[in-house]
């Protein structure tokens, strides 16, 4: 059955046709927004159309109609939904192209306003070395940096008067008892309060700030730092320190790189060493002291010598830092002068 | 401590290359510090006299000498040094001369008249470290030869030893060369003896007074003595060792000493014939051989001539300058002791005389040392004075007090648990034997008997060593033990670390100033000086006080780089603090402390804040006391009840005019024994509340008397529970606000649990906290 030829459909046909001409001719997508709500509105020709359904008599024909105008409806829509990406589409890219900013230049203007802080040389060292032990299976002791003349000397196989102990320039404190109160001269006295404080076995090193009087110059400083390791187990062998060197040696500064110990002299460890590492251009780096930790030390931590044995070994953070950084002066590094600090990130 | 290469290869057949020798020190335990080439002669120079000297008038600083070589030619040279005359053998480096320090002699000259080559110092002919002026040799020296022959220098290797204070025995040659032997596995010869006949029994009397400080005095008598010139070869050894040549008696004395570490000492025996070994009158005058007068102590030990008890001698440390050799000495009375160590170093350092002699007594000798000494003494001596007797009868006195060789024990077993290794028994007493530590075996079991030139060795650990050592440190094997423990950082290093990562994320840099200061800089920060600790020693009177507040230096920092064109930093320090306590050690504790230059109190709230962020910490800012040296009206006290925990604000102005800092400085002090101690528990989540939130905005009016977090409490409170946040989003001073007043605005976000909030609830709140805000001193704003 052919469809009664109505006069609204041709509206309707015409309609469509100059909204999609308007449509693909909008210039902006507020344009086309504006349109839409114009064509496809309850003001909008189609509309009309729609409201003049009513008239059409013929159930057939309006029915007809009616999806003519739904037809007709999702034709706009759908033409109008691809020109706005278009539309969008330039308009982005030209908003993209305004925006545009020197990314150099912002870098440049970012590094100034959001500078991170610096840690100190020493510090930074001293966190690499606590994460090499801790990796090796050891904890970290801390002690007072003010300590009496027992832990410093005494109790390290040192009695009064012993003359080794001119081997460190002391600083004392002032005191009813002269001489009693010192400022620690190495880390080695934590190792005592450790072994009174802990119970074996211990696996521990011990990083802190040391004194000595000793003026400054490029390689010295009355306040430095230094780490002492120690360890007291059952078993515990010579064997077993010259390893944990090599173990930290490598560990630290490399697979490359070895240890060896030659012989030394320390009141508070028999047999002593020191310790030096091979870097892998054969050249040796002279790195610090070890041995056996002393029968009298260990009693004098409340150790039974004959129960537990163990090992100790100490060293210098501050010419690590140096070493590493390549620091000329040891007095620029405690200068706090920003102009040295803000060099390591 | 210098040792000389020739001596050492007398002693005992070591290998002839230096080099070889000095791994083997090292490897000893006796460092190397440097090793010296010396009395090389140059080729080139030889001995010219100067015939005559001339001053040019324009060359005010250099003369211009005339000087012959033997070779009938007077030569030309111009010299800058001026401790020669007319008639001096100098030594003269010819044309074409290249000198030890690479310099090449070449006709030069100095106003167009040429030099014929140069007059030579010790320095630059490589014969010593030092001199003051040309050499000048002796005067019946021949011409044209090399001055290195004239004084009989020979070529030889100085090694210098970094000796620890344990190898006592290492002051002698004998002591390095025992050591070297061992390990080359070659016989120690010792130094050549050659005492001729000896002549009758001669003893002189000795007695000693002080038995614990002199525990063995032994005189020997040596007659046909003439005081003459020392042989050239010894001057040369003594020279290369860093003494000077005296005569041939002293010489021989001294050289006794370099080589067997036995201090000895020539008296004259027709000047004193009997000994007394006695504790020193105090006030007792003696002159020593520098030619100070020392007045002694009653502790310092003398040795007398008994005759009429006067001092001949400060025990171990120096001569006396009357009972000095002279020309006319024919006898001999030679004196070898053993002191004891401690009195002798404490006599050393109360007169300030540390002598060849003191070195070595203070780190003990070798009580049976003497007869090696005396032997050696009159070999040396009969190669100038061939009449020189020595007699049998010398006079031997000991005390209880003598050091005994000391029998130690050990076993296999013990040697490898404390090394790891396992080293047989006729290893460990070869090795001993090897370095005079009789030892033998039974089984696994060693015994040995220290020698009392070891006086380190007591225990079997001290022989242990000495076997770990001969064994090689090289040979013994890596291994690392098992380890039970777990390696890990405490809380408490965790929490200084993640703090310190705030801090550097916060762009701040981390300081570290001395925590010495001077008198006063407490002070100047408005901090008291009443519980300070100082120093008895300091090195300068501005480090004598130990900090107690990390603020005096990080201010000192901050000011250091504003005058270094650095005017905006921000310096943070984590350290230690030591004020006096009651107890014998301080009250040490950890803070931190932060300054930024230009920083103010909200730059330091905002620090604060990151950090208990971090830390999960709290405390109540207290406004009310105001924390001295801090800004009276822009800081506050960081309080937990009654405990303080920091300061946190702004650094009081009148503190930052007296140390010359511009600007504001903001400031956050804390004391971290307490916070970074706590082990906050681990927050336990709640359910995602998917019911909507509403927001109020409430603005009040509050006097600047009362403060803003009273406010904030209130409307806490009177929200309830259904208060999510509660957020200050607006402050606001001015026009339409009274004076002495701020309007404080606040974002209150509300949530119903387990529903959606009504209006009417809304309501109920909104009115419930204008009430409680009226009640706190605010007004709501219309």
């Amino acid at each position: 059955m052919a469809s009664a030829s109505i006069p609204e459909k041709d509206q309707l046909a015409a309609a469509l046709a100059e909204g999609l001409t308007s449509i693909s001719s909008s210039s902006s997508s507020d344009d086309l927004r504006a349109l839409m709500s114009a064509l496809a509105g309850k003001k909008g020709a189609i509309a009309g159309v729609k409201s003049s359904l009513g008239k059409v008599t013929d159930i057939e024909a309006r029915k007809e109609l009616g999806q003519a105008v739904n037809e007709a409806l999702n034709a706009l829509q759908k033409a109008s939904d691809s020109r706005l990406r278009e539309l969008r589409a330039g308009e982005f890219a030209s908003q993209i192209q305004a925006d545009r900013v020197d990314m150099t230049e912002l870098a440049m203007s970012a590094e100034a306003s959001r500078r991170r802080g610096r840690m100190h040389l020493v510090t930074q060292a001293t966190e690499r070395l606590e994460d090499v032990f801790v990796g090796l299976g050891f904890q970290i002791a801390e002690g007072p940096e003010v300590e009496t003349d027992f832990y410093n000397f005494e109790a390290l196989n040192m009695p009064p008067s012993h003359p080794a102990r001119s081997m460190w320039d002391t600083l004392f404190i002032e005191s009813d008892e002269p001489g009693s109160v010192v400022l620690r001269t190495h880390t080695s006295p934590v190792q005592i309060r450790v072994m009174q404080e802990w119970p074996p076995p211990i696996y521990a090193i011990m990083p802190g700030r040391v004194f000595r009087k000793e003026t400054p110059d490029a390689t010295h400083m009355p306040v430095f730092h230094q780490i002492e390791g120690l360890v007291i187990d059952r078993g515990i062998t010579f064997a077993d320190l010259a390893g944990t060197i090599e173990s930290f040696t490598k560990a630290f500064f490399g697979e490359g790189f070895t240890s060896r110990l030659r012989p030394s002299y320390f009141p508070f460890t028999e047999p002593s060493a020191e310790f030096d590492i091979r870097r892998p251009d054969g050249s040796w780096i002279e790195l610090g002291g070890c041995g056996m930790v002393h029968p009298h030390v260990l009693r004098a931590g409340g150790l039974d010598p004959n129960e537990w044995r163990g090992f100790a070994f100490g060293f210098g953070i501050d010419r690590m830092a140096k070493e590493r950084h390549g620091v000329n002066d040891i007095r620029d590094m405690y200068s706090d002068d920003i102009r040295f600090t803000e060099q390591f990130s | 401590m210098k040792i000389l290469f020739s001596i050492l290869r007398e002693m005992a057949d070591i290998p002839s290359d230096p080099e070889v020798v000095a791994v083997a020190l090292t490897n000893l335990g006796l460092a190397v510090e440097e090793m010296d080439i010396v009395g090389t002669p140059v080729p080139g120079v030889v001995t010219a006299r100067i015939n005559r000297m001339e001053k040019h008038p324009d060359a005010a600083k250099v003369t211009r000498c005339f000087v012959d070589a033997g070779d009938g030619e007077e030569r030309h040279v111009w010299c800058g040094a001026t401790n020669m005359q007319p008639g001096d053998i100098v030594p003269l480096a010819t044309l074409g001369t290249k000198m030890p320090n690479g310099m090449d002699i070449a006709r030069r000259g100095i106003l167009g008249i040429d030099s014929e080559g140069m007059l030579c110092s010790e320095v630059e002919l490589g014969m010593s470290d030092e001199s003051s002026g040309l050499l000048i040799l002796p005067k019946d020296s021949p011409l044209g030869v090399s001055p290195f022959e004239v004084l009989g220098i020979e070529h030889d290797v100085v090694f210098d030893l970094d000796l620890t204070r344990n190898r006592a025995d290492c002051w002698g040659h004998l002591g390095v060369a025992r050591d070297l032997a061992a390990h080359f596995g070659v016989s120690l010869n010792g130094p050549r003896v050659d005492v001729g006949s000896l002549g009758a029994e001669k003893s002189l009397p000795v007695v000693i007074d002080a038995e614990e400080n002199c525990a063995s005095f032994t005189v020997s008598y040596i007659s046909g003595v003439k005081v003459g010139p020392s042989p050239r070869w010894v001057s040369s050894r003594l020279a290369h060792l860093g003494m000077r040549s005296i005569n041939n008696v002293v010489d021989a004395s001294n050289l006794v000493m370099l080589e067997t570490n036995q201090p000895n000492h020539a008296y004259d025996a027709a000047v004193v014939s009997s000994f007394r070994v006695r504790l020193a009158e105090a006030g007792e005058t003696l002159t020593t051989l520098d030619g100070q007068v020392r007045t002694l102590h009653s502790e310092d030990l003398l040795i007398c001539n008994d005759a009429d008890n006067s001092g001949v001698g400060l025990a171990g440390v120096m001569g006396d300058l009357h009972s000095e050799i002279t020309e006319t000495t024919t006898t001999l009375a030679i004196e070898s002791a053993w002191f004891s160590p401690d009195p002798v170093r404490f006599t050393a350092i109360r007169h300030g005389l540390r002598s060849e002699a003191s070195v070595r007594f203070e780190r003990g000798t070798d009580p049976n040392g003497w007869v090696l000494a005396a032997d050696r003494f009159v070999t040396i001596l009969r190669e100038t004075c061939p009449s020189a007797v020595l007699h049998t009868g010398a006079t031997v006195v000991r005390t209880s007090h003598c050091p005994q060789p000391i029998d130690v024990h050990i076993s296999v077993n013990a040697v490898e648990r404390m090394l790891g290794i396992r080293i047989e028994a006729d290893r460990i007493v070869a090795i001993l034997n090897a370095i005079g530590f009789a030892a033998k075996s039974n089984g696994d079991d060693v015994t040995c008997v220290v020698p009392t030139w070891r006086p380190d060795c007591a225990q079997s650990v001290d022989i242990i060593e000495e076997i770990a050592r001969h064994f090689g440190y090289d040979n013994i094997g890596k291994t690392v033990p098992n380890s039970t423990v777990h390696g890990r950082l405490s809380n408490m290093q965790q929490r200084r670390r993640i703090l310190r990562r705030v801090l550097v994320g916060l762009g701040l840099d981390e300081a570290m100033p001395s925590p010495f200061l001077a008198p006063g800089d407490l002070t100047d920060v408005g901090l008291t000086e009443d519980d300070v600790l100082r120093l008895a020693n300091p090195l300068v009177a501005d480090e004598s006080i130990l900090r107690t507040s990390l603020r005096p230096g990080l201010l000192r920092s901050l000011r250091y780089n504003q005058s270094h064109r650095a005017p905006r930093v921000g310096l943070w320090e984590i350290g230690h603090v030591y004020p006096k306590s009651d107890a014998q050690l301080p009250n040490e504790s950890e803070q931190l402390a932060i300054v930024v230059a230009g920083g103010d109190a909200e730059t330091a709230l905002a620090q604060w804040n990151a950090i208990c962020d971090a830390l999960s910490v709290g405390a109540q800012l207290d406004q009310s006391r105001v924390p001295p040296g801090l800004h009276a009206t822009r800081s506050a006290t960081l309080a937990r009840g009654k405990k303080v925990i920091g300061v946190v604000g702004e650094v009081d102005p009148v503190v930052l005019d007296v140390l010359g800092i511009e600007g504001r400085v903001s400031i956050l002090e804390l004391d971290l024994t307490t916070l970074l101690n706590e082990e906050p528990k681990p927050v336990q989540a709640r359910d995602i509340n998917r019911f909507p939130s509403s927001d109020i905005d409430l603005a009040f009016v509050l006097p600047e008397s009362i403060a803003a977090t009273n406010l904030q409490r209130a409307l806490r409170q009177a929200a309830g529970k259904r208060l999510v946040s509660i957020e200050l989003f607006d402050v606001y001073r001015g026009k339409g606000v009274a004076e002495g007043s701020r309007s404080l605005a606040f974002r209150l976000r509300l949530q119903e649990e387990g529903g959606t909030l009504t209006d009417a609830i809304l309501s109920d709140v909104q009115k419930s906290c204008v009430a409680a805000a009226e009640k706190a001193g605010a007004t709501i704003r219309a």
